[in-house]
């Protein structure tokens, strides 16, 4: 494993670095919002505002927050399924933004994404094969039909089904088998790097571990490259060599994944921390318990300063953390932070 | 006596692929102020079980077979008019669902909704059911209460919802509250400070507490006592610790080891093998067997009932290896 201070934050001019498959740097994504019936646009949702990081091959790098931090928008903006509003993507040295057509669909190749709802993102009137092969087409790969139902039926076997699935349509698989269907097709094109978009919330937990399993094994074997997007964090522990923890659009911690939950900075990377619940009963009377109080802010006007004030549990929040966004800083060596106040005390409850 | 026993409840339901057995056998005792937890996955009979508790079974298709019994408070809730069922639904049992967002009325106000409930169950006049109304939104800790009132579901988010949804389940001071997944659509910081609520309002009014979740780590920081629920029947009964940490079926042995905890990243999963069988083709004999690591012929022949295990009083599992003594000793940890 490489060492930690490859994630670090990427400044705007800093220099390229050579290591990293994806360098994202100052990523923003707005949506207009419109109202009156000429649909004019009054307003922005900031979804992402400001996300920088560096991805290196064969990595995982989790991306937690609650629901409305901009995780997911952040992984679709990479792959540029919605256009980015700002900053720049840097896949494999080249700027995303800089690709003619023909190299961009080269990069849709090397890029992939998996869905969080396997229900929704599988075609109901295609079959497996018939999804699996179109992919192929699309992308030139296998001369002849026979060539590329060898490879649905490789393909099939590396998720963990049988050639005899082939010829099924959606509706005759479940949830957990249908999200092997779209981690095939994912597959389909030898991609080096996957968006994986919540890819076990859906699934029940005893599927859920086989779908884990699954990524684990592929990265090891094909030495894939994952972004790992979850909302769920023992998962993305579990998954993750990196994690980043996102807060109305932005970054706010991010360090390796056992630096960050053994010894977690910011106050919300705590709160989250304390509010998941765990199956083990001798953890409870030990354990930090922090309860946010409120609702995240709007972000279409998220607060001056701090994104987190309004909801910050930090006894020494002051007028200070209104003042300007805190930056991203490295706090200790790989260890970076959104915060401008020491690490709040342990409490235990 | 306990408040709610319910026993031999079958719950069926016809569809056009044939009779679907959702609920097939399930027995269980709440007592007053207890906290029950039933887990399970998705399919597993849990909801139905609660549905069928309240008589919100639509029939048809579904049916409730002869046989069952649940008596609430000794008087048995299968024979009673639905007039005396609409009275002790609501008033003496609630429930609140998984969906905040589905379970309101989005064009009336949240005010409206909970003074209805007063107006109806406890007959106030408009006036008191609203300041009755304003207490309770206070009470599940909603700000401006009195502002609030007049708000409309889309302008709430989902768990200042559900706790709407909770000061309505409360709103007639229920004996007991049925809680059918009541976090699972919010952000793990809401569902924290929504279980922190259920839990303190629970002990504030003595009210027992039936939660149906398919998180055990919900489940570790609410229940007393936890039924695990497969294929439409009970599998293990015990308090929340014996069954997390001394599992005895190898179906919650399965679920515990298919969560990676915080802390043991490199252990690989060990999940349970295949999907859960359809409630209209359960396996004959166990129906776990299937996914089973331990089956043996004799699983394919008949059920195992319920059989009692070392612990405390009510610990139970539905396996034969129990009847055999080759229950593994107490390792949390699935077959391997």
């Amino acid at each position: 494993m490489t060492p930690a201070e490859v994630v670090g934050p990427a400044g705007e001019n800093s220099a390229p670095d050579p290591e990293a498959l994806l360098d994202v740097q100052d990523l923003r994504k707005y949506f207009p919002v419109h109202r009156g019936v000429l649909g004019r646009s009054v307003d922005q949702v900031r979804a992402v505002d400001g996300v920088s990081f560096r991805l290196h091959r064969g990595e995982t790098l989790g991306l937690v927050g609650e629901s409305g931090c901009g995780k997911s928008t952040t992984g679709r903006a990479i792959l540029h399924l919605i256009e980015p509003t700002g900053g720049r993507l840097i896949y494999d040295g080249q700027d995303l933004a800089e690709l003619d057509r023909a190299q961009f669909r080269a990069f849709r190749r090397r890029a992939q994404i998996v869905f969080q709802d396997p229900f929704g993102s599988l075609n109901p009137r295609m079959t497996v094969s018939g999804m699996l092969a179109e992919v192929l087409k699309v992308h030139g790969l296998g001369e002849t039909g026979m060539d590329r139902s060898a490879r649905v039926c490789e393909l099939l076997d590396m998720v963990g089904l049988h050639a005899e699935h082939a010829g099924r349509y959606p509706h005759e698989f479940s949830g957990g088998q249908r999200q092997r269907i779209g981690i095939a097709r994912a597959l389909a094109v030898e991609p080096e790097f996957i968006v994986c978009d919540e890819p076990v919330s859906a699934l029940d937990v005893s599927v859920q571990a086989q779908v884990i399993n699954l990524l684990r094994d592929l990265q090891r074997d094909l030495g894939l490259t994952y972004l790992f997007i979850a909302h769920y964090l023992a998962v993305v522990e579990y998954m993750s060599d990196h994690v980043a923890v996102m807060y109305l659009g932005k970054i706010v911690e991010m360090a390796t994944a056992q630096d960050l939950y053994k010894n977690p900075r910011h106050p919300y990377t705590r709160a989250l921390l304390s509010a998941a619940p765990r199956r083990d009963p001798q953890a409870g009377p030990t354990r930090e318990r922090i309860r946010l109080s409120g609702d995240v802010p709007s972000p279409i006007r998220p607060p001056s300063g701090c994104p987190f004030y309004t909801r910050c549990p930090h006894p020494g929040k002051d007028e200070g953390c209104q003042r300007a966004v805190p930056r991203l800083e490295e706090k200790t060596p790989g260890h970076l932070a959104a915060c401008i106040k020491n690490p709040m005390p342990t409490g235990r409850a | 006596m306990p408040l709610l026993e319910v026993r031999d409840l079958r719950t069926y339901f016809t569809t056009d692929a044939g009779v679907a057995r959702a609920v097939d056998g399930v027995a269980l005792q709440v007592g007053a102020g207890e906290t029950l937890g039933i887990v399970g996955e998705s399919g597993c009979g849990k909801t139905v079980t609660a549905l069928s508790v309240l008589g919100l079974i639509p029939s048809p298709p579904g049916e409730i077979v002869s046989g069952s019994s649940i008596r609430f408070n000794d008087e048995e809730l299968l024979d009673v008019k639905p007039a005396r069922l609409r009275e002790i639904r609501g008033n003496e049992i609630s429930m609140i669902f998984q969906e905040p967002m589905t379970s309101l009325n989005p064009v009336l106000t949240v005010g409206y909704q909970i003074e209805e409930v007063l107006r109806l169950h406890r007959g106030l006049s408009k006036r008191e059911a609203r300041a009755a109304a304003v207490a309770l939104l206070a009470e599940v800790g909603i700000p401006e209460p009195d502002h609030r009132f007049d708000a409309y579901p889309h302008q709430m988010s989902g768990g200042m919802l559900q706790r709407v949804m909770i000061a309505t389940a409360l709103s007639c001071e229920p004996r007991l509250l049925i809680a059918d997944e009541p976090t699972t659509a919010l952000d793990v910081t809401i569902q924290a400070q929504i279980l922190d609520l259920l839990v303190s309002l629970q002990q504030k009014h003595g009210m027992a507490l039936l939660l149906i979740t398919h998180d055990l780590g919900v489940l570790a920081e609410v229940c007393d006592r936890v039924l695990v629920m497969y294929g439409g029947q009970i599998v293990e009964v015990g308090t929340t610790e014996e069954i997390l940490t001394n599992p005895q079926h190898p179906y919650t042995q399965g679920l515990l080891a298919s969560l990676p905890g915080i802390g043991d990243r490199d252990v690989r999963l060990n999940p349970i093998p295949g999907t859960v069988p359809s409630a209209i083709n359960w396996p004959e004999g166990c129906r776990f067997r299937d996914r089973c690591s331990f089956a043996w012929e004799r699983c394919a022949e008949s059920a195992p009932s319920l059989l009692k295990v070392e612990g405390g009083p009510g610990r139970a599992a539905s396996c034969w290896r129990v009847e055999a003594g080759d229950f593994s000793s107490g390792s949390v940890g699935g077959p391997r």
